[in-house]
């Protein structure tokens, strides 16, 4: 077919920020699939819950230390992390070098109360399926904590090598933020649900 | 901006026409060679395997039809065992729908989508790469246990107790979880694609109400996919659970629950049947236009249509279930909500006769199919109207009836129009058309064999012939109608024949088909056939939603994208105006790597729950492996 | 076996339901099929795409669609009006218990008084023109209940408890057969309902409340014997001798029965000999496990069982 030159896209940036990159929008979708896991993993939860005569089955409600300093600590890192990937937005390699290697000991740190949140819930994942599905929960989160680390970890690696000061490095550091808020934001209805609602 | 400043040498424009063929090929081909073959991120070469390999698995999943047809064609028959026979029939549903079904129409959607849109590679084309080796890796898993006679044997919904780890020994049930999980991971990745290279990736110009209405079909299936295969994702890795680490999901005695399972299955399940039909409405309406040479009817219904079933296909789980003793008034809902779909079903088709009505009607073998289509579906759609009725479906539930049913929606609604599509895009893919002599031949056979061998079924569910049997009594009145049924699946299998035959021969000796042999409207008819492998040498400018009918003697077309790397445009969700220029991922063999690890990582968590754990450092060095940058033109930015 | 061929209210209002549905979308079915074949052949003066033919083209689907929604209204409205039908006597108490075992099934008579509950296998009696509520167990994975003259189906989900509603309109034997897929003999998981009498019914349940009859020949009594001293006795109960086992179904009035082995086989001494030597070639995987019997023990044995009828 005959062609007719109706524009130019020369003058485009040759690499979309924000809402016009593709790892932005992939980001999201994925965490569309994993927040409807979540949410249909709460659905099991209260689903068993509504089944079983007594709640918790045969066990105490989880002891709430661990939990809450686990807690306490994903908001706190909210805040170093927001502040990455605005330095991200900025492009400004120093702050967001070292803003990674904080937000990795923050995960790395995370997974200390994470360590003590099993034995705190005084049941084994094979007793009955309260405990089946709490540790269903935690170990989901955990997951998402681990893998993030790692994702932090590599980046922060690849920030520290030649590849560090690119504006594709820039937009991963800030989905990368964008997905820690996500695994912060998905614990809090875990959070709720295992420590909470079997005290209610 | 300093990024912003870096010439974008050389363009396009500054080059001579031979000169920026010559280096766009350059740029985007994918080299002679294995190693080339296993790294190659192009969508259409990823796109045809995906569809070769499905139609592979559909012909292996049909003969094992055959075989059931064979033990079933008389009472008391002896040719396959019980328990090879439970294997069979559980092999060939989940076959049909996990490894055909749904990967093929979203292999449709890989080969297409890019093309449709104007765009010259799907967005993610590398997680693309790894989602077909995940997908190949699931179906040899599949395959290769019934070879070894240790297929799973509990149907494809995979009910437990009888999947649990009491009553379902060995490793048959975690094989099929396992096989899940393959699929639903590839079936997942394909799914982010879509609905990324829809939104992102649209030509210039090409705002909503410009997308082809198959796009829209798959956005609507993507969405589909992500939100109803974490279900099964969850159902599938509970079951394992409980299976290889003792957890109670699924145990009454321990406060877990068999009906569990069939609520978090069925919440997928019931999805799956429209991620399996949606893509057929865009086949439809696609082709529709072109076999009328007008628009297709009532554009804003149709997508409006789809969302609906979209939508709504979340709230009818619960009618698979009807006899399992939950509350009537419960029940009786599902039994509104399904019937409502027949609401969306039914403007479809009736978007559809109006573009009949209207139009010229072409009698070439896709619209044959489509005529097919549209009278098997009608019947299916309307046995489905009566199985979501409470008291109906009591006596037909779990017998032949619904075995018609599904299979009248399944390959009536979803094979037909799938056939009648590669008819269609046979000449885009391989530049060569197809034969219409063999495809009228195709054609009927399939559709006498069909419903010769499928109607017959409705009689038999309703003379109370259960399903999953593996043979009857001689003295129940069934044995006339089921060698009935068995003799004309060989009809049935004959027309599957002449059209594997008519591939297989025009894929070589087809006359050569130019770009666009029907006279056909979107995007995909602009350039040669096949398409090179930049896909559009100018990324074209959409003006309306019939390009080619609309946009007279010259296309009207964008400039200004280098040609030394692989860039396409990224435009705005809705308006679809470009944003910027990007580049996509050049050909890595990772993706090949990280699928292999993640398959062995995969397949020994059923032996093995600890596989996870170790399994899980060769995945994490494969995927930094691929996303470690490599200095090529494509980081740039 | 035919949900066409109803015998008691709740399948007979399921059949007449059956029939609205396939005559409304039978002419659903003839309405869009003419609709079509009409647009395939017809005449064309008009060029494609007219404004007007639009708007009336418009019009005429919204109008199918607005007819669509009417009559799945009706179709809704029908299946509502004919599911109370499912649920007949719901205020009875259960008196059967049902459980479904892998591959056979057992029932239980239940009676306030302990000394009148008995077992029995694969074979319902009911009186007929009543309602008779079954409670449906599964001791293992999930079976389905279904006689299909007589009522739609319904699961036994382990660990949960259904009920359903029988009730026979006239005298007879309905075979029903398990509809939900329960692994390797799912297909040869039958059943008889036989509807009889209420005085019939009466002296069936006499006969079944009582223990076991002593064989009276000399055949049967070593049949007795052999089965006392081999492991059937393990599994099966014989009220009123030692046997007391649970795992097989209760084989009392074994002799009484008209079939074998859930529907597999007509009782006579012979298919029971048969079942006996082999269960395992006639009923491949199901949980009788072949008990090796010399031909002598086997025809005492046929005899024993045929007896206790
Ligand atoms: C492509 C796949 C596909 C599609 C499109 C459908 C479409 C529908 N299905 Fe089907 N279904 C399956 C695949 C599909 N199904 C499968 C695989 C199973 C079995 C799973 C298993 O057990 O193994 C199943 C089982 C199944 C059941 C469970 C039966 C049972 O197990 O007892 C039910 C119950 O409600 C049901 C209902 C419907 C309905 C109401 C529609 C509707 O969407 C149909 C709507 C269409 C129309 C109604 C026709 C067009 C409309 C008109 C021409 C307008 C005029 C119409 C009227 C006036 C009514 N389906
Ligand atoms: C898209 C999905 C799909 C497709 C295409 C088919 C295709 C066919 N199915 Fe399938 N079927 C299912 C999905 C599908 N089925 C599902 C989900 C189930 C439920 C499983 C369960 O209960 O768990 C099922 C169950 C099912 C049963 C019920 C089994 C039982 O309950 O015991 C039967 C019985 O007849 C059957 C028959 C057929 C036949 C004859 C075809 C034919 O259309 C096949 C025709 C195709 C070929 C024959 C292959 C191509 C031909 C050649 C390559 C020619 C060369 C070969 C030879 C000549 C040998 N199917
Ligand atoms: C391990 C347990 C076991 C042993 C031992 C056993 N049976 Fe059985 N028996 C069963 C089961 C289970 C069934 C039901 C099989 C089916 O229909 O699926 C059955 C069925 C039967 C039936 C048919 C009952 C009916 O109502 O259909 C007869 C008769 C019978 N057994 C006799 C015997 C005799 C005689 C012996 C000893 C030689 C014996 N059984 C040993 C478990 C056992
Ligand atoms: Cu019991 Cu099928
Ligand atoms: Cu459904």
């Amino acid at each position: 077919m005959k062609e007719r030159i109706a524009l130019d896209l020369s003058k485009l940036p040759p690499h979309g920020m924000g809402s016009a990159s593709l790892t932005f929008w992939g980001t999201s979708a994925f965490m569309l699939i994993e927040g409807t896991g979540f949410a249909l993993a709460i659905a099991v939860y209260f689903y068993l819950m509504s089944l079983a005569p007594q709640w918790p089955i045969k066990a105490p409600p989880p002891d709430l230390l661990a939990g809450t300093i686990l807690t306490l600590l994903l908001l706190l890192s909210v805040v170093p992390n927001m502040l990455v990937s605005r330095w991200a937005k900025q492009r400004d390699l120093r702050k967001v070098r070292a803003g990674l290697v904080v937000m990795a000991i923050l995960g790395l740190l995370a997974l200390i109360p994470r360590a003590f949140e099993f034995p705190a819930l005084h049941i084994s994942w094979d007793d009955n399926a309260y405990g089946s599905i709490v540790w269903t929960l935690l170990g989901l989160h955990t997951t998402h904590i681990v893998t993030d680390i790692v994702d932090t970890v590599v980046l922060a690696c690849l920030m520290f090598s030649k590849h560090g000061d690119n504006a594709r490095r820039y937009g991963d550091v800030e989905d990368n933020a964008l997905y820690w808020n996500f695994v912060v934001l998905t614990w809090l209805p875990l959070y709720g649900c295992i420590y909470w609602v079997p005290r209610l | 901006m300093t990024w912003f400043g870096k010439t974008p040498s050389p363009a396009d424009l500054a080059a001579g026409d031979e000169k920026a063929e010559a280096l766009l090929r350059r740029t985007w081909s994918t080299p002679a060679g294995v190693l080339a073959a296993l790294s190659t991120v192009d969508h259409k070469i990823i796109g045809r395997r995906y569809i070769a390999t499905a139609f592979v698995f559909l012909m292996l999943g049909g003969v094992l039809a055959l075989a059931m047809r064979l033990q079933l064609a008389f009472p008391e028959a002896r040719f396959i065992s019980a328990d090879r026979y439970n294997q069979i029939f559980t092999v060939h549903g989940s076959n049909m729908m996990f490894l055909f079904a749904v990967p093929v129409m979203e292999a449709m959607a890989v080969y297409l989508v890019p093309l449709m849109v104007g765009t010259r590679n799907i967005a993610f084309p590398r997680l693309n790469a790894f989602s077909y080796w995940i997908f190949l890796a699931g179906g040899l898993l599949l395959w290769t246990s019934l070879a070894l006679d240790t297929a799973p044997d509990v149907g494809w919904f995979a009910y437990v107790p009888l999947a649990g780890p009491q009553y379902g020994p060995g490793k048959r049930a975690d094989i099929w979880a396992q096989m899940i999980t393959f699929t639903e991971v590839s079936a997942l990745a394909v799914a982010v694609e879509i609905v990324v290279t829809v939104f992102k990736l649209r030509a210039p110009g090409m705002s909503l109400d410009r997308i082809p209405i198959f796009v829209w079909s798959m956005l609507v299936t993507a969405f589909l996919v992500i939100m109803a295969m974490p279900a099964i994702m969850l159902a599938s890795s509970s079951l394992i659970l409980d299976r290889l680490v003792g957890t109670q999901f699924f145990n009454p005695s321990e406060g877990g629950d068999a009906l569990l399972w069939q609520h978090l299955f069925w919440f997928f399940g019931h999805p799956e049947v429209y991620i399996i039909f949606l893509p057929a409405v865009g086949m439809v309406s696609a082709m529709i236009s072109t076999f009328t040479q007008r628009p297709t009817f009532g554009y804003l219904p149709l997508v409006l249509a789809m969302i609906a079933t979209g939508v709504l296909a979340f709230g009818l789980w619960v009618h698979h279930m009807f006899v399992a003793g939950l509350p009537r008034v419960g029940s009786s809902f599902f039994t509104a909500s399904s019937m409502a779909i027949a609401i969306p079903a039914g403007t479809q088709i009736f978007c559809w006769l109006a573009t009949l009505w209207d139009g010229r009607p072409i009698f070439k073998t896709p619209m044959l199919f489509i005529i097919g289509f549209l009278i098997t579906f009608v019947i299916g759609g309307l046995t489905g109207v009566m199985v979501a009725s409470v008291p109906f479906d009591t006596q037909v539930h779990d017998t032949y009836f619904v075995v018609a049913h599904f299979h009248y929606v399944l390959i009536g609604g979803s094979v037909f129009p799938l056939i009648g599509a590669i008819y269609y895009w046979f000449p885009k893919m391989t530049g060569r058309m197809m034969s219409e002599r063999l495809g009228r031949w195709a054609f009927g056979l399939i559709f006498t064999g069909f419903h010769l061998t499928f109607f017959p079924m409705h009689m038999l569910g309703l003379q109370g012939m259960p399903r999953r049997v593996y043979t009857y009594p001689p003295e129940l009145p069934w044995a006339g109608l089921n060698l009935f049924v068995s003799l004309s699946a060989v009809i049935l299998a004959a027309g599957f024949l002449v059209f594997f035959i008519d591939v297989l021969r025009s894929v070589r000796h087809g006359p050569p088909a130019g770009p666009n042999p029907w006279n056909a409207s979107t995007l995909e008819w602009a350039m040669p056939s096949p398409p090179p492998p930049y896909n559009f040498r100018h990324i074209p400018v959409v003006e309306s939603l019939e390009p080619l009918w609309t946009s007279g003697e010259a296309l009207p077309v964008a400039t200004g994208l280098r040609l030394d790397r692989r860039e396409l445009v990224v435009s705005s969700v809705t308006a679809g105006e470009p944003e910027a220029r990007e580049s996509s991922p050049a050909d890595s063999i990772w993706p090949f790597l990280a699928a292999i690890a993640t398959s062995i990582m995969l397949i020994a968590s059923i032996f093995s729950p600890w596989a996870v754990v170790w399994g899980a450092i060769p995945v994490a060095i494969t995927l930094t492996g691929w996303f470690w940058p490599k200095q090529t033109p494509e980081d740039e930015s | 076996q035919s949900a066409l061929d109803a015998d008691g209210p709740s399948a007979l209002a399921i059949e007449n339901l059956i029939f609205l549905f396939l005559a409304v979308c039978g002419v659903a079915f003839v309405l869009v099929m003419g609709v079509m074949t009409w647009a395939l052949v017809r005449g064309r003066n008009e060029p494609a795409g007219r404004p007007q033919t639009e708007r009336s083209m418009g019009r005429v689907v919204a109008g199918a669609v607005v007819a669509t929604f009417l009559v799945i209204t009706f179709l809704t409205a029908a299946s509502f009006y004919a599911t109370p039908s499912l649920d007949r006597g719901k205020a009875d108490p259960p008196t059967i218990l049902v459980r479904g075992q892998q591959w056979w099934w057992q029932f239980s008579y239940l009676d306030a008084d302990p000394a009148k509950t008995f077992q029995t296998a694969n074979e319902l009696h009911i009186p007929v023109g009543t309602d008779v509520r079954l409670r449906l167990e599964a001791s293992d994975v999930i079976h389905s209940f279904w006689v299909p003259n007589l009522t739609g189906k319904q699961d036994l989900v382990p660990g949960r408890e259904n009920v359903l509603t029988l009730n026979a309109a006239k005298p007879g034997v309905y075979r029903g057969q398990c509809a939900e897929f329960c692994g390797l003999q799912h297909s040869h998981m039958a059943l008889l309902v036989i509807a009889e009498e209420p005085a019939d019914y009466a002296r069936w349940l006499d006969v079944q409340r009582g223990l076991a009859t002593a064989p009276t020949d000399g055949e049967a009594a070593a049949g007795k014997l052999v089965f006392m001293s081999k492991p059937c006795a393990a599994c099966h109960t014989i009220r009123g001798t030692e046997a007391v086992g649970t795992t097989g179904p209760d084989l009392t009035h074994i002799g009484s029965r008209s079939t074998i082995g859930a529907g597999l086989l007509d009782n006579t001494r012979g298919s029971i000999s048969a079942w006996i030597a082999d269960p395992q070639t006639l009923k491949p995987g199901n949980n009788m496990p072949l008990v090796p019997v010399t031909s002598e023990e086997l025809r005492q044995l046929s005899a024993y069982m045929k007896g206790l009828q």
